[in-house]
């Protein structure tokens, strides 16, 4: 965290104005939903659908070099498709609206070892709510990394550029493991706990569902072409893994973001939680290609000021928000990909390391919030 | 090892693959009518009946099981993206030959779908179905004299009726505001003008009834015009059908009217005789507040138009899930089963209809409502 609070110019009226303001863009976009939006994300569906069988189909004679790198190359596309651009964004219920019981929030399950349910939980109510709050949001190194100075060293931590890269790998696992709060309820008293143990049980069923498809039936089924396709479907899941990856953690780790302390949010009205959320997250810039890839999690800003708005309406809202960024005097933390990944990735080796300052106190604004 | 069970392991086996969807999710792409697939109907023609009525011509998938003459379907169209369901009397005899079958729609001020189906339908598009259902149908045992008593849409499941069965004595009173809106009015006249229906057209200036009337024929036909003759008055009927208490009788319109029509079969002591077909079985007037009901618990309470019903639930005992509590994490959404909500951000109103889920933590009661909890 930096030393001055980004935010101390602005003052409570300022920020509930903000607030109303953020809110006018929402009620915008929503009374605007129709057709096209929902013809847009069928599209995608299908697209990907046709995508991922036709990549599995080509995988069936990967034995022939061509074959495998173009069937690879479509399975590792289908797979972020799946999770970012359609598994997250439904999941956060952006389309609930058409009422579709098959694009819905309540049914959607995803390529992911992460049952959907146990995701929803941790994803979108605690990290979405709680965003970039120290001890709150999981989110803030998945329990396992020190990304702000403000998190306290441990020893521990001098390994977390090589957790965050095996993390990186297997990322899906890393995510089912969070979801399932099992640093915590590996402990022994919590271990018999039969939520825990019926969640667990739940993410065993979807790890076996899912590594029977990916690394026993369809290599089985592609005959002499065995082993390659268990390459490829391992390599699928290793790309899909990794981008995923790069992209959540240039949503909230690049320099520029902020991180909260947990009594800073006490009593918080909505314009500090939406002023929250646009300091805690940062976007990547590029192309309409890149903004798909991510799921449009590019506008992670946008992403989380407004969670439940279609995806494919981020870009024409992040116009609005990037103009109140300005208004508002606030910094906009975006970049190219290659920046904020080398910008996450500098900060997760730096805070291995303890501060090399004494501990910067909390910023002004905070402490105002504690003392009203 | 049968064929049925070969057939059921190799589905498993696609499950395994299509892992976590299922082999119909691929199938639908490409065979979204199939044997199988959820039902499912394509719009292949859309015909205008009057300025404000059309019928659609559907083309229904493999698992259509058929109706019979009277029934109405439930069918769910995407308008504006979002999916709503309605029912809609069918209008094709039950026989049809192609396999088609039709409904007719009059669009209703501020009906989303009626709206949308009469105006901007195209065809290719594909609708979500429901099994034929109802009992407004006609009997095994064809009675001798039938009486039709319809007004506005509520012709049309007895246009279905018309189309499916010959009767050797029919009377049809139907009411419409003027001439040009009676939907189906050639058709109508086409049968009456049959040379087995003789007819005979009498405007009525005294009592102001356009009668369109058959002494002696299969088919009488009255048409009730409304605007320029008022509501008809069921006392009427004396004169306009003398021997309609003889009649086996299908009523079909608003509510005024059957209301009127149960009174006075009942007065005559013939309630048997009638059988009534509902459209619209109550409106929800939004209000602020309300009473409501937790079905699955079966508690109910009353609640203010401030209160999110999240809170109103956990205040009366019920477990209610609850995630973000501020309208982002969607770990609140409950089925509304009846009665309208109103969402505390934005104001907007959402009724109950089959499937919609509310989130309840940001929804207050706008008027009595009926939360699946």
């Amino acid at each position: 965290m930096t030393a001055i609070d980004p935010t101390a110019h602005l003052t409570a009226e300022q920020i509930e104005e903000l607030g109303r303001e953020l809110d006018a863009i929402r009620d915008e976009v929503i009374a605007g939903r129709g057709e096209k939006d929902a013809a847009y994300i069928r599209k995608v569906i299908s697209a990907q659908r046709k995508l991922e069988l036709v990549s599995r189909g080509v995988l069936l004679f990967s034995l022939f070099p061509p074959a495998w790198l173009i069937g690879t190359a479509g399975l590792s596309v289908a797979k972020i498709m799946d999770n970012m651009e359609i598994g997250h964004n439904i999941l956060h219920g952006q389309w609930d609206w058409m009422r579709d019981p098959k694009i819905h929030s309540t049914t959607w399950e995803w390529d992911h070892v992460s049952p959907a349910d146990q995701w929803k939980h941790s994803h979108n109510e605690l990290h979405h709510t709680y965003t970039n709050v120290i001890g709150k949001d999981n989110d803030l190194g998945y329990g396992i990394m020190r990304v702000d100075e403000d998190q306290k060293w441990h020893p521990f931590h001098l390994g977390q550029p090589l957790w965050n890269f095996i993390n990186a790998c297997f990322f899906e696992y890393g995510i089912a493991a969070y979801d399932l709060e099992l640093g915590k309820n590996l402990h022994k008293r919590r271990r018999k706990n039969p939520e825990f143990r019926a969640q667990a049980k739940a993410v065993g069923r979807k790890i076996r569902k899912q590594v029977l498809k990916d690394y026993v039936i369809h290599p089985l089924l592609s005959g002499p072409s065995f082993l390659p396709t268990l390459a490829a479907t391992f390599t699928a899941n290793l790309v899909r893994n990794i981008w995923s990856h790069s992209v959540i953690m240039c949503g909230h780790f690049p320099e520029g973001v902020q991180v909260f302390e947990r009594r800073s949010i006490k009593g918080e009205t909505r314009g500090q939680w939406y002023l929250r959320q646009m300091m805690g997250s940062a976007n990547i810039s590029g192309s309409k290609a890149m903004h798909f890839m991510t799921g449009n999690l590019s506008h992670q800003i946008e992403h989380h000021l407004f969670p439940d708005l279609p995806s494919n309406r981020y870009a024409e809202v992040a116009v609005k928000v990037r103009a109140l960024f300005e208004k508002y005097e606030l910094e906009y933390v975006t970049g190219p990909l290659p920046k904020q990944v080398f910008s996450a990735w500098r900060k997760v080796f730096r805070l291995s390391l303890p501060n090399k300052k004494p501990k910067v106190k909390t910023p002004a604004r905070e402490q105002e919030l504690v003392a009203a | 090892m049968t064929s049925t069970a070969l057939r059921s392991r190799a589905w498993k086996l696609l499950e395994m693959v299509t892992t976590p969807l299922l082999p119909s999710d691929y199938l639908d792409l490409v065979s979204p009518l199939r044997a199988g697939a959820d039902l499912r109907g394509r719009i292949e023609a859309v015909h205008a009946e009057t300025r404000d009525a059309a019928t659609i011509v559907i083309r229904p998938g493999r698992g259509w099981r058929g109706h019979t003459a009277g029934q109405y379907v439930r069918i769910g169209v995407d308008v504006d993206g979002v999916r709503l369901w309605r029912a809609y009397s069918l209008t094709s005899p039950a026989n049809r030959q192609d396999g088609r079958v039709t409904i007719t729609v009059k669009a209703i001020p501020d009906g989303k779908v009626s709206n949308h189906l009469v105006r901007r339908a195209k065809p290719g598009t594909l609708i979500q179905l429901d099994q034929a259902t109802g009992d407004f149908v006609l009997p095994e045992v064809k009675p001798a004299k039938v009486l039709y008593l319809t007004a506005g849409s509520g012709i049309t499941p007895v246009m279905g009726m018309l189309r499916d069965t010959e009767f050797d004595d029919v009377v049809m009173v139907h009411c419409a505001p003027q001439p040009q809106d009676v939907i189906f009015r050639s058709e109508l006249h086409d049968l009456a003008a049959d040379k087995k229906l003789r007819l005979t057209e009498v405007h009525t200036d005294t009592d102001g009834m356009l009668d369109i009337a058959a002494a002696d024929k299969k088919l009488r036909l009255t048409e009730v015009h409304t605007d320029t003759d008022g509501m008809l008055d069921i006392a009427r009927l004396d004169e306009l059908v003398p021997d309609w208490a003889e009649r086996e009788t299908w009523a079909c319109g608003p509510a005024g009217m059957l209301d009127a029509a149960e009174r006075h079969w009942s007065e005559h002591g013939v309630p048997e005789r009638l059988h009534t077909e509902r459209f619209r079985p109550s409106v929800v007037v939004a209000g602020d507040g309300g009473e409501v009901t937790f079905s699955t618990t079966g508690k109910t309470v009353d609640a203010d138009g401030a209160t999110p019903l999240l809170e109103v639930g956990e205040e009366a005992g019920v477990l209610m899930p609850s995630g973000c509590r501020m309208g982002i994490c969607f770990g609140c959404v409950t089925p509304l089963k009846a009665g309208a909500v109103r969402d505390l951000r934005t104001g907007e109103i959402t009724e109950a209809e089959p499937g919609v889920l509310i989130q309840t933590c940001v929804s207050a009661a706008a008027g009595p409502c009926d939360i699946e909890q």
